[in-house]
């Protein structure tokens, strides 16, 4: 009898049973982009959680092939012969006699099987763990399999844009810690405190909302000396890029805290002598939490777009700091991009994460409240 | 309606003397002053600087004066139309932003009605198709549109029309035309340069264009007046063009102020990726050779303008939208 009472409530749509984050799960299962877009980010972060063992070769180690082509995976050989484990042709190198640029052939007399686990290049895993096992790859030093290809210098792509992910995916995360306690405190502040307090502080949201940002960022970052360490100016990076970022956030708050104000249960909290701090760490904060996060993972592909667009730029990060934005600085001109198009490999990272970030946004959203308005 | 005018007036002098400070702040952000990359380029050049010979030039200046007084110099000279100088393009910084900014100017507006035309035409087809395979494809072209970086959006437009169609886009127009005056060829030539960073520019705004449009109409399209209209036997094509659509728009209006910087901001990057003589290329190098008067000065132009453009939006909304309150 119980049972069936629940089942109708659940075909009508009605689950007060439910508590509140039960709710919201189940409306983001709905959401099956948004799911993809989970499972995507997270491969993404295991593969840069676990660089040096996802990535085949050392991504400073100048492998002696500079602009190589990606090479394809072969089932079947020349015969026609069925391979279950794939594998990889040699590669001769040779010299066009007419335009003396290098040119890669495929060597058919070598064949290089692809395997799983192997010992390669040796690294240290988060700095400590000192190994030279890698997920994938060809046995040996004579053979190579260069899924992306390589740069100029000889550098695995591959490698490097795993790499490359975790100063660009770790920027997003960092950021975004800044901006949310900027956006929360500020956006508490105004919402909270209301009066002339409030207009002043939205005045100033709404002139910072004005300005340009991608200038603003180019100055800034022009001020930041060349001779500094790399780590010094990946903080600064992060600081330039949440600066200005913190806006949309504040306001969000501000709209809950005002209208939370009125609710019945803060009243009833004030009267039973609750403090201020508890009021709003208790009560207030609880009931946004959603949109924080909400805005936190629109957020962060903001600051992913901002750090690679810098580094692009030669403002932000540089080499040797490997990162999604510095891999790209190679793909520069027409004539590069012409010559070797698979430098912009490192781009599909960048535009695959950020979609994934703003799917997961999307559905978020439509899972704490399906009525809230779109603002990017 | 007047005291709203005054006010708006007035709030954008504050917001432009407060981007004037940050601007100054970005001057004055490297260690060192003018005088000190001056004085090094003299002494690479072998020309010895005694001390009283560079606190004259200091004095100059105004660089022996208090911050907030030189701040105060520095905007006395704006007015005058006196930038400063830039060391790297060896130039007045009024002769270089002249030269560029009729272009930038060119660039945003192209972008801007780029952006309103297929933003409102994307956004309407998407709602009053909800649920269709044209609709899910707008919506899946939009999120890209919004997730992908402008320089590499750019960079793969450059590549694709380079390798499938032969066409080497960048610039505003072919070599041949580069130097000519202007005729019926270089016009066209220029048409066929300046879509490619107007479509680049407006990718990302045009997609937010269409989101806030399909959700906002959705919303129209669902109230009880278009049922009343609809039972009055009104044509669907009247009723959809003449009621919700013009609800609808005043979300998509009101995010001109929004839309605006970013179009100025993708300018920078676009126009350099893809060579354009505008703002964007100007800003970049002096920012990588660290010639801070122009970069506080492209900084100050391109916020100043931004702020003049948002101004005359909200006051023209003011006149299109009665029901703005004041």
């Amino acid at each position: 009898m119980e049972k069936t009472e629940i089942k109708n409530k659940k075909k009508r749509g009605v689950s007060e049973d439910l508590s509140y984050g039960r709710l919201i799960f189940i409306q983001f299962k709905k959401h099956k982009a948004a799911q993809i877009g989970m499972i995507v980010l997270i491969l993404l972060y295991l593969a840069v959680i676990f660089a040096g063992f996802v990535a085949p070769y050392d991504p400073q180690r100048r492998l002696k092939v500079p602009y190589m082509p990606p090479q394809t995976l072969h089932f079947f050989d020349q015969e026609g012969n069925f391979h279950a484990r794939p594998f990889v042709y040699g590669i001769k190198m040779e010299t066009n006699k007419k335009t003396f640029r290098r040119e890669y052939a495929i060597d058919i007399e070598k064949k290089y099987p692809l395997n799983f686990f192997v010992r390669g290049d040796s690294y240290k895993l988060w700095g400590i763990f000192k190994s030279d096992l890698h997920l994938f790859g060809v046995e040996g030093d004579d053979g190579l399999f260069l899924p992306f290809g390589s740069d100029k210098l000889g550098h695995d792509l591959f490698s490097q844009a795993v790499f490359g992910g975790r100063i660009s995916l770790s920027i997003g995360l960092i950021g975004v810690l800044i901006i949310t306690l900027i956006g929360v405190i500020i956006g508490g502040i105004s919402g909270y405190a209301g009066g002339k307090t409030d207009i002043v502080i939205q005045r100033f949201i709404e002139i910072l909302r004005s300005i340009p940002m991608i200038p603003l960022w180019m100055g800034l970052a022009a001020a930041l000396p060349a001779n500094w360490p790399q780590f010094r100016i990946f903080v600064s990076v992060v600081i330039i890029i949440s600066l200005f970022g913190w806006t949309t956030l504040a306001r969000v708050v501000r709209g809950k805290f005002i209208s939370l104000r009125e609710e019945d249960f803060i009243m009833a909290a004030k009267v039973s002598g609750s403090s201020q701090f508890q009021i709003i760490v208790r009560h207030m904060i609880p009931n946004f939490i959603g949109y924080i996060l909400v805005s936190i993972t629109i957020t962060i592909p903001m600051m992913i777009l901002g750090e690679t667009t810098l580094s692009f730029l030669g403002l932000g990060l540089r080499s040797p700091t490997i990162s999604w934005g510095v891999l790209l600085r190679n793909a520069q001109g027409l004539q590069n991009i012409s010559l070797y198009p698979w430098l912009l490999i490192p781009g599909a990272f960048v535009i695959l994460s950020v979609i994934s970030f703003n799917i997961i946004g999307d559905g978020l959203r439509d899972a704490f409240d399906p009525y809230a308005v779109t603002r990017r | 309606m007047a005291t709203y005018i005054i006010r708006r007036i007035i709030f954008a002098i504050i917001t432009l003397i407060i981007i004037s400070i940050i601007s100054f702040v970005i001057i004055q952000l490297p260690p060192g002053d003018t005088t000190s990359i001056r004085l090094q380029a003299l002494q690479t050049g072998g020309v010895q600087v005694s001390q009283e010979q560079l606190d004259l030039i200091r004095a100059d200046f105004g660089l022996d004066k208090p911050l907030f007084q030189q701040y105060f110099i520095w905007m006395g000279n704006m007015f005058k139309g006196d930038f400063g100088e830039s060391f790297y393009y060896n130039a007045q910084v009024n002769q270089i932003l002249k030269e560029r900014i009729p272009y930038s100017l060119m660039l945003a507006f192209f972008s801007i009605i780029f952006i309103y035309v297929i933003g409102i035409v994307g956004g309407i087809i998407s709602a009053l198709k909800q649920h269709s395979a044209l609709d899910y494809s707008i919506s899946l072209i939009s999120f890209f549109g919004l997730s992908i970086p402008e320089f590499l959006f750019a960079l793969v437009l450059m590549y694709v029309f380079f390798r499938y169609f032969g066409i080497s886009m960048g610039g505003f127009y072919s070599i041949e035309f580069r130097n000519a005056a202007w005729s019926l060829a270089k016009f066209a030539d220029f048409v066929k340069h300046i879509w490619a960073p107007v479509v680049v520019m407006g990718a990302a705004s045009t997609a937010f264009t269409i989101r806030v449009l399909r959700a906002s109409m959705l919303d129209e399209l669902r109230k009880p007046y278009v049922q009343v209209a609809r039972s009055k036997g009104i044509p669907e094509a009247k009723i959809i063009f003449k009621y919700p659509t013009r609800v609808a728009l005043n979300p998509v209006i009101s995010t001109v102020g929004y839309i605006l910087p970013t179009v100025i901001s993708g300018e920078m990057i676009i126009a350099y990726v893809m060579d354009l003589p505008t703002l964007g290329p100007a800003l970049l190098n002096a920012a990588l050779s660290q010639d801070m008067y122009l970069v506080g000065a492209i900084v100050m132009i391109l916020s100043a303008l931004t702020v003049a453009g948002t101004l005359v939006s909200d006051l023209l909304l003011m006149f299109t939208d009665p029901r703005i309150k004041y």
